[in-house]
């Protein structure tokens, strides 16, 4: 397939459909495997200050910060988050071809994990750090799980995530571009002075961070 | 109601984004579907610094009232698994809100063609019986050429004839459903390949505009209002950034 260096086409046609998969009828084994595999591949969004007999309440939450990716989650462990001012609240637990995490919250950097940590002295204040990777058939699951326990009036969501500078379009090369560098998106609600300049046409983000 | 199929080329998804650049259409509202891959962008049909920060997702709905026209951009491909229940959606969608014709825009892959198929324009159409009683007329008119079905089993003479759309991706499943369903739906799809596919682009919504007359060719010769057609700012760089000097 016609392409420009350094794309990944990972589908094998544009179309997004494979052939044989969109003629053939599902059997009823069939639709079990699916079934099962669709079991294996839930999200579970299990929160450490919710004691298994209560009714959940949803987590009242006016900041939430979001780092999505090793180098992001990295940021946090290295500048924000510490012992003291921050406790661990929640954990996701999911399984995909590419990684597992598990609902232990003792983690290690080069594990995959996905945690939730609140600011102790202000406990509206989220933040989570997400280093697996949630694969395309979970992020929507993962985004109504999360943020339907939460509360979300007036709540502010600030995303963090990394791209390559190979990825970036730009009239430029890349080579000559000075890195690492920011680029933002913003909602329009979204009233605050940003921190940097906003991402141009034709560039885009997907996966998590999109979702 | 305006949309492309996500197929080969992403022939319809080009057309469509010109469609709704040259007619200037205003969003009117999005989908919210775990069907589609992911993404986020800014406005793709940005003209200046001003309209330039508006967020763009994945499947996006356009309109146009003075030609009661609404327009659904899709950018990203189906989750596996997850076309059927969008394709399902989508036409309860389209009854629901009582629209009146859906026109669907579509590929076909070039190297599937039979030998006939190689002679010839390379558009062809499909209606739904529903459709086909009132524009069917207005077809032949236009001398389009309209889909060839094929043998359900290639080399045997003697067998039934069905409806095949290889790199249609959702096309035939939308066409046959909206057949059954009593929607009127047309399509529209060019057989081409993979590769820059623009000038694509451009001849499909030719085709599209020979019937709908969405803008007025200039010419006589209808196929010839490729400059009429407004090129959104986002089509920058499709074919990757600029070259390093130091290649050189």
């Amino acid at each position: 397939m016609a392409t420009f260096f350094g794309e990944v086409v990972v589908a094998p046609s544009r179309a997004g459909l494979d052939e044989e998969e969109e003629a053939r009828e599902e059997t009823p084994e069939d639709r079990e495997i699916r079934r099962e595999i669709e079991k294996k591949r839930e999200v579970d969004v299990l929160w450490t200050w919710q004691s298994g007999g209560c009714a959940e309440e949803p987590l009242v939450c006016s900041r939430f910060i979001v780092a999505i990716g090793r180098n992001a989650a990295a940021f946090l462990s290295s500048f924000i988050l510490d012992s003291v001012c921050w406790e661990v609240v929640g954990v996701v637990k999911l399984w995909n071809e590419w990684c597992r995490t598990s609902s232990t919250t003792n983690v290690l950097p080069t594990d995959s994990f996905c945690l939730f940590y609140r600011l102790v002295s202000d406990p509206t204040v989220l933040l989570c750090q997400c280093s697996c990777y949630v694969a395309e058939d979970q992020q929507f699951q993962w985004l109504e799980k999360v943020f339907g326990s939460m509360q979300k009036k007036g709540l502010q969501v600030t995303i963090l995530s990394t791209c390559p500078v190979a990825d970036y379009k730009t009239q430029e090369s890349t080579l000559t571009l000075v890195s690492p560098f920011l680029k933002a998106l913003k909602t329009k609600e979204f009233q605050e002075q940003v921190c940097c300049p906003l991402l141009e046409q034709p560039n885009i983000v997907r996966d998590l961070p999109a979702a | 109601l305006l949309q492309p199929a996500v197929s080969v080329g992403n022939v319809g998804q080009l057309a469509i984004d010109l469609v709704i650049s040259t007619l200037d259409m205003t969003k009117v509202g999005y989908f919210y579907t775990d069907c589609l891959v992911p993404m986020v962008g800014n406005n793709p049909y940005a003209t200046a610094e001003e309209n330039s920060t508006e967020l763009s997702i994945n499947a996006e709905v356009y309109s146009l009232p003075s030609k009661k026209l609404v327009v659904l951009q899709i950018r990203s491909p189906f989750i596996k698994n997850k076309y059927r229940p969008f394709c399902e959606t989508l036409l309860s969608w389209v009854k629901s809100s009582k629209c009146a014709r859906v026109v669907l825009l579509s590929s076909s892959h070039a190297y599937q063609r039979d030998d006939e198929q190689l002679l010839g324009t390379p558009l062809r159409y499909l209606l739904t019986p529903d459709l086909e009683k009132a524009v069917g007329g207005r077809m032949k008119e236009l001398n389009w050429k309209e889909m060839e079905k094929v043998a359900a089993y290639p080399g045997i003479s003697d067998t039934d004839k069905v409806l095949h759309i290889p790199g249609g991706g959702i096309t035939k499943l939308l066409f046959t459903e909206s057949c059954s369903e009593g929607i009127q739906m047309a399509v529209l799809l060019k057989f081409c390949s993979e590769g820059d596919n623009i000038p694509d682009a451009f001849v499909l919504v030719n085709y599209l505009n020979e019937w709908l007359q969405l803008i007025k060719s200039e010419s006589n010769n209808s196929t010839d209002s490729s400059s009429q057609w407004k090129i959104p700012s986002s089509w920058r760089l499709l074919f990757g950034n600029g070259l390093p000097p130091a290649l050189f």
